[in-house]
């Protein structure tokens, strides 16, 4: 089962090592991580998307990231109202005679095209997983060139209660 | 904002170099012995040493200074200390630090490093410190400012030493050493990530206690983490209290009076059948400071498969790791035991659970066919126990001495058992002597190691010579690698590639080239004679003690059976 898991730790040289060295050497699967400041000093988020086989299994990653000095908290937050968001760039082949094709899939996408050039175009799009996967296969068929995506970044929604009330977003279950 | 206020209250001292704050820093928290080896990038350390001198041992190899300094730690609970250079100094290390890693030993370990404008050019004797130890210690640092120095050396102590102990790495580039700075030595330890639980969850110990009352088949398991919280004494008292019957993992070996009647043995691969199966047949297992380890549960399948278990440990990864834990208790072992103590319960009734288990130890026990010509490994090591009145602090390294050494020197003791189990690395247990004997001069240290494992770090015996340390090296001679030898036999059709090794240096007269009495025997009488003469004088000996080669450690779990299955038990 895929679990998105935050980690905030102290922004030390090093730290990013720890973390993904301790996933590897307890045979976790990284699918995605993503690392930045916070509005603290000092203080970096990583968010990282995993596969495990069972509850115990992510239980256990979440105890030994605990037990790094330079880990502060840890949470998985698969289960709770997330805002979850990935960017992917793609560059996509196409002369004039498709540019205008391409900017009808974008559009309903609310991606945008933040590069032209003589026989591509590089699109920027922002959203859940499920909306990049489908606006990549949108594209596939015109040539895909390049295509690079950050992972996932997430963290819980400010209001709990009324989100859980209603349908849970949740992206990977 | 601070530093901006003091320079305008006092002129900036920059009065002590890198190295002269480290070797005060070391004062500050009491050191009392370090195990190091100088190089390059540890001169300026070195220097600094020889003006504000600490007692140091110069061991002849890094890997004899960590193990002795593990030895030193698992004796006396205090931290161990080693310093070494940059580059191969430091890959020197990786083994100990490994040991102490599993072994859940407290180390702090201060290796030299390359100039920071250097760093990462590979330049001389550079080596990735941090990136080697990451995965092997519990914490490292690299100094990247003098500064610094008192405030991560003190952070260095307070992780090794406290919640689950271990080793911490701290890498020194040369140039930080001989940079100046105004240390300041007064500053609190202030690590948010870092709070570990020492006080068990109260409601917890209630429910535990409750499942005592209730239980019939109750058994204790007691690790090292008994040794580590200081807690014999208080498990001794609850076992008693509340009758339940008691069985050590390797490592909790002294934990528990070995003669004990409450006492069952070493549960595991090569434990007693009344322990193994003291874990398979109870209906409430309450393992404190352990944590089943594959040599100690066997198949998972078959571990304690009726059992509520109860899981005492200050490390909460380890609860429910391998065994799923009906009732886990993040706890210093002492406090939990001491908790468990005050809470109101009746004890287990558990008297017809005790005469059954009795029954096994009394018709199962440990045993070995006696063969009056030849000299039995098991029998030497009940000689040892003999003339030391099972007193003695006994080491070993890993292997079929190691298990032989665990099941007939009845511990009566905590703190006298120093062995790599987690790790299982050989060359530990002569290095380790050495440290132990520092740690206390007055009693009597047992190095038993085996000819294979000697060899690997027995240049040491240069520090007996220099420091007339009276450690008593026993060589369990079977001139061969026995445990490979033994599983050859057992599991390879008896091809024994590669485990006998018959051409051998001669051990009395190595011993005297480094001028060390050095005895060989070759019978029970022999042997008697010698340990008489010497386990209880104040000279280092080496006694070669050539044992009945083709022994087996018995009785045994096989790789991937259960807790029941053992083969080997007497007949």
């Amino acid at each position: 089962m895929r679990r998105i898991v935050t980690a905030t730790v102290n922004n030390q040289s090093g730290v990013l090592n720890r973390v993904t060295g301790l996933l590897s050497k307890r045979q976790f699967n990284i699918e995605s991580i993503t690392v930045g400041y916070t509005e603290k000093e000092g203080i970096s988020k990583m968010t990282f998307v995993v596969n495990v086989d069972d509850d115990q299994k992510i239980e256990q990653l979440i105890k030994q990231l605990n037990k790094q000095i330079d880990v502060l908290k840890v949470s998985d937050i698969t289960d709770q109202a997330i805002v979850a968001r990935e960017l992917a760039l793609i560059k996509v082949l196409s002369n004039g005679q498709v540019r205008n094709e391409i900017g009808g899939i974008v559009e309903p996408f609310r991606a945008s095209i933040i590069d032209v050039s003589r026989d591509s175009v590089t699109v920027q799009v922002t959203g859940d997983s499920a909306k990049i996967e489908a606006i990549i296969d949108l594209l596939r068929p015109y040539g895909i060139k390049e295509l690079a995506r950050t992972g996932i970044t997430a963290f819980t929604r400010g209001s709990q209660k009324s989100v859980t009330e209603l349908k849970q977003y949740s992206l990977l279950k | 904002m601070r530093a901006k206020v003091r320079a305008e209250a006092e002129p900036l001292r920059e009065t002590m170099s890198g190295a002269d704050v480290l070797i005060q820093a070391l004062k500050e928290e009491n050191v009392e012995v370090l195990f190091g080896y100088p190089g390059g990038a540890v001169l300026p350390i070195y220097d600094s040493l020889y003006k504000n001198p600490i007692k140091h041992i110069l061991t002849k190899h890094e890997q004899g200074a960590i193990h002795a300094a593990e030895g030193y730690a698992r004796v006396s609970g205090k931290p161990g200390v080693v310093i070494a250079t940059s580059g191969p100094g430091a890959t020197n290390l990786v083994t100990g630090i490994a040991d102490a890693m599993m072994d859940s030993l407290p180390l702090v370990i201060f290796t030299g490093q390359v100039a920071t404008n250097v760093i990462g050019t590979d330049a001389f004797q550079e080596s990735d410190v941090m990136g080697i130890t990451t995965p092997i210690t519990k914490h490292n640092y690299q100094v990247r400012d003098a500064g610094d120095l008192p405030r991560i050396v003190k952070e260095a102590f307070h992780i090794a030493t406290t919640g689950r102990p271990g080793p911490v790495v701290v890498d020194i580039p040369k140039d930080i050493s001989n940079s100046f700075t105004d240390p300041k030595f007064d500053e609190e330890v202030n690590l948010p990530g870092y709070q570990p639980t020492t006080q068990p969850n109260i409601l917890q110990i209630k429910k535990l206690k409750e499942a005592i009352s209730e239980s019939k088949k109750p058994v204790i398991l007691a690790g090292a983490g008994v040794l580590h919280g200081n807690a014999s004494h208080d498990l001794l008292t609850f076992a008693e209290e509340m009758k339940i019957p008691v069985t050590n993992t390797l490592l909790g070996l002294g934990s528990f009076p070995g003669d004990h009647p409450l006492f069952l043995g070493m549960a595991g691969m090569h434990g007693t059948y009344a322990a193994n199966m003291a874990l398979y047949e109870c209906d409430l297992l309450i393992s404190i400071g352990a944590r089943f380890d594959d040599r100690l549960t066997g198949n998972l399948k078959h571990f304690a498969p009726e059992a509520t278990v109860a899981h005492i440990d200050i490390d909460p990864a380890e609860i429910g790791k391998n065994v799923k834990t009906e009732i886990p208790i993040v706890s210093d072992a002492g406090e939990a035991i001491r908790k468990l103590s005050e809470q109101n319960g009746t004890p287990a009734e558990s008297e017809q659970w005790r005469a059954h288990l009795s029954g096994y130890k009394k018709d199962y026990p440990l045993w070995y066919k006696e063969e009056k010509e030849k000299l039995l490994p098991q029998r030497l090591v009940e000689l040892i126990h003999e003339h030391t009145e099972g007193e003695a602090i006994v080491t070993t390294d890993v292997g079929q001495h190691q298990m032989w050494a665990a099941q007939y020197y009845q511990f009566k003791n905590p703190n006298r058992w120093v062995t790599s189990g987690g790790l299982g690395t050989m060359g530990f247990g002569f290095p380790a002597a050495i440290g132990a004997q520092l740690a206390f001069p007055d009693k009597t240290v047992v190095g038993l190691v085996g000819d294979g494992g000697f060899q690997m770090t027995l240049q040491e015996l240069s520090v007996l010579q220099e420091l007339n340390l009276p450690v008593k090296v026993v060589i369990l001679n079977n001139q061969s690698l026995g445990m490979v030898r033994q599983w050859q036999e057992t599991f390879y059709e008896e091809r024994y590639s590669h485990s006998l090794i018959p051409v051998q240096p001669d051990f009395v007269r190595l011993a005297e080239a480094y001028g060390i009495k050095g005895y060989k025997v070759s019978s029970e009488k022999e042997a008697a004679e010698v340990f008489k003469e010497t386990m209880n004088n104040e000279e280092p000996v080496v006694i070669d003690c050539r044992v009945c080669g083709l022994e087996n450690v018995f009785p045994m779990i096989a790789p991937g059976k259960g807790l029941h299955e053992m083969i080997g038990v007497k007949p």
